[in-house]
């Protein structure tokens, strides 16, 4: 086997696995096979996906970050409440939130960069933190009826009998193809996977391992808060309580997609395979209707266990040459 | 050991959240005079003692309970995000065995076989199949609330009534039964950690694998039984949680404890990177967790806000304890480098 195409196995065997359970869904239940539905799950999914791609950046350069479902929560929150309470803009609400994201992921980086704190333990207490602010702010949801606001929610594509609701998705999209870009396209993406790799090797080649890292978080702290933005189109208010558990979806969605968790391997498309996996399966039970919804999170526990082992098997075998 | 033993204050990691506990105490007793209320009052009534300090360990038996477990999954260089997952699965398959007419030894044997095989396949997937200890354990925690679910339809269980209450409720010598039996869960294992070689084998393990390994030490059986001993603990606060409250939610039941227990562990002093054990300090980590909580209570923070100043006091004694900050402390003290700390690697 080529080197290229072992580097890509964990990508094919992902993408093999989401068409199988496309196929095998379309065929079992009416109408699943249809533009309509495979539109759904991708809106279904896109706030999970945006802050995937955040998370992706962050698992290649070896690091964790737990707190991107508050974070998303706190952002839904924030915008909702100067939207609707302080009379700001819309759009100066999303960047104010995607700053405040930005801000608190550079924070948190900077602890476990400075003070060298496990990143998984400095962002477990910065997702308390952020779900301890977003109640602060209210603990009730607010719904947004700022007119532009509304607007940009209500805003759907009539495609043949069935109606789109673009906005997330193609946010999703457009996430998802910069993200691609900045991970396997530019400089930055390649110091993220070598330090993923062995931060002590990339140090002594002179990359900027504490810039990068730091980098990386804000990153996904502004996606997480994109996040959170998104949800505020989806939903029309902002809600303290979303996003519980968000940050576990993520996860095995970047580890199901084949991106290490150990850093310095991983594929973009891999984590956009995973979200849609969960997506898809999400959807096939909605469509059976007689599955227990617990069904959910035991398959993708199941799913998860099974990519780690294989690539547990594909390492092996790398490493004996 | 030519060189003098530093004494108990500068060596004992327990030193840090001993400190936190004491602080935050004297915050409650200052608060409690404020509003005429005696923090430390204790009182003799229905053949026990009450006051808010045993009310402390009472609510903190939870966490006292799956912190000792992790301290030793975290001692051997690991971690089990699998236990509040585990508690849900635990708690919910006792509740729906009691509510269904089975004995309580039945339930208790069942639910002992079922954490224990919980532990043991996170056990095997660290220590057989090498997997990331996080990885690993996050399978189980996304699937065991589920098969929570699973075990339960989906609903709350209600236990039948005064059939399960004295695990939680029990009085002995005057005492509420689940701080004593966890306490002397923690003397046990000490002793048993101390009085044997196999805390040394722990810590070994998660110190250096390889040269444990080449010097003859079983670590892969070592760090299963960590594992093992960890779902065990699990399925105890489940089944204390259930005892409690009467009931069982498979969807709130241990929701997030599992970070309390890690919390705890650490800032007792056990090193995330593994090869140290202080029960001492895990014991009274979870103690100060606990305390914080009723403080933020009694200080008039809404719950939903509490885990904003609870995840500010958990990062700043993590800080206190980091060796970069230990190195600038001793900086400023003096010029010689503080006692244990190696230098970081810029």
């Amino acid at each position: 086997m080529s080197p290229r195409l072992q580097s890509r196995l964990p990508l094919l065997v992902t993408a093999t696995i989401l068409l199988l359970l496309f196929a095998t869904a379309s065929v079992t239940y009416r109408y699943f096979f249809s533009a309509g539905n495979v539109v759904n799950i991708f809106t279904a999914q896109s706030s999970v996906g945006i802050l995937a791609v955040g998370l992706t950046l962050v698992i290649f350069a070896g690091g964790i970050d737990l707190s991107v479902g508050a974070v998303a929560a706190f952002s839904t929150i924030l915008v909702a409440t100067l939207v609707e309470k302080h009379g700001v803009h819309p759009a100066l609400a999303a960047l104010f939130a995607l700053a405040a994201g930005a801000a608190f992921g550079a924070g948190m980086a900077a602890i476990i960069q400075i003070f060298q704190q496990p990143p998984f333990l400095v962002t477990l207490a910065g997702m308390f933190f952020a779900r301890g602010a977003a109640f602060w702010i209210s603990t009730e949801s607010i719904e947004i009826k700022n007119p532009l606001h509304q607007r940009l929610t209500d805003f759907t594509v009539q495609g043949g009998d069935v109606t789109f609701h673009p906005l997330p998705l193609l946010i999703f999209v457009a996430v998802l193809l910069a993200g691609h870009v900045l991970a396997h396209h530019t400089r930055f993406g390649r110091n993220l996977l070598a330090i993923g790799g062995s931060e002590q090797s990339a140090l002594l080649m002179g990359l900027p391992v504490g810039a990068s890292k730091i980098a990386a978080y804000t990153l996904c702290g502004a996606t997480a808060a994109l996040a959170g933005v998104v949800n505020t189109f989806i939903t029309g208010s902002g809600n303290s309580t979303f996003g519980v558990g968000l940050e576990l979806d993520a996860i095995a969605a970047v580890v199901i997609g084949g991106t290490l968790l150990t850093g310095g391997r991983g594929q973009m498309l891999g984590t956009l395979c995973g979200v849609l996996i969960l997506g898809t399966i999400k959807s096939a039970i909605d469509f059976d209707g007689r599955l227990d919804p617990a069904w959910t999170r035991i398959i993708i526990g199941a799913l998860l266990l099974g990519f780690i082992l294989l690539q547990r098997l594909l390492l092996r075998r790398l490493e004996r040459g | 050991m030519s060189e003098p033993r530093p004494s108990f204050w500068r060596r004992s990691p327990a030193v840090g959240p001993l400190a936190g506990l004491l602080l935050l105490l004297a915050i409650n007793v200052v608060d409690g005079f404020r509003h005429d209320r005696n923090f430390l009052a204790l009182t003799f009534h229905d053949g026990r003692f009450d006051s808010p300090v045993i009310d402390i360990f009472k609510n903190g038996s939870y966490v006292m309970v799956l912190a000792l477990g992790m301290t030793l999954v975290i001692a051997t260089g690991g971690i089990d995000l699998s236990v509040g997952a585990g508690m849900a699965v635990i708690g919910g398959l006792g509740a729906t065995m009691l509510a269904g007419g089975h004995s309580v030894a039945a339930m208790l044997a069942v639910s002992a076989g079922v954490a224990l095989s919980c532990g043991l396949v996170n056990g095997l997937l660290v220590a057989g199949a090498r997997i990331q200890p996080i990885v690993a354990t996050l399978a189980l925690m996304v699937a065991g609330r589920g098969i929570a679910q699973l075990v339960t339809h989906g609903n709350v269980v209600i236990l039948p009534k005064d059939k399960f209450d004295d695990l939680f409720h029990g009085i002995v010598c005057w005492l509420p039964l689940a701080p004593l039996l966890v306490t002397s869960l923690y003397l046990a294992v000490w002793a048993w950690l101390r009085r044997s070689a196999a805390g040394l084998f722990f810590e070994a393990a998660g110190d250096n694998e390889t040269a444990s390994r080449f010097a003859g030490l079983a670590t892969g059986r070592v760090r299963c039984l960590a594992y093992a001993l960890c779902g065990l603990g699990a399925g105890l606060a489940g089944l204390m949680k259930i005892s409690d409250i009467g009931s069982a939610d498979p969807f709130k039941m241990g929701d997030t404890i599992e970070l309390d227990a890690i919390f705890a562990v650490v800032v007792g002093g056990t090193a995330l990177s593994g090869g140290r054990i202080c029960l001492l300090g895990t014991y009274l980590g979870a103690l100060m967790l606990q305390t914080l909580t009723i403080t933020m209570q009694y200080v008039g923070v809404p719950p939903a806000i509490a885990p904003m100043p609870k995840a500010v006091v958990i990062i700043a004694v993590c800080l206190m304890q980091s060796a970069v900050t230990r190195r600038w402390f001793a900086r400023l003290t003096s010029r010689s480098p503080a006692p244990g700390v190696r230098p970081v690697e810029p």
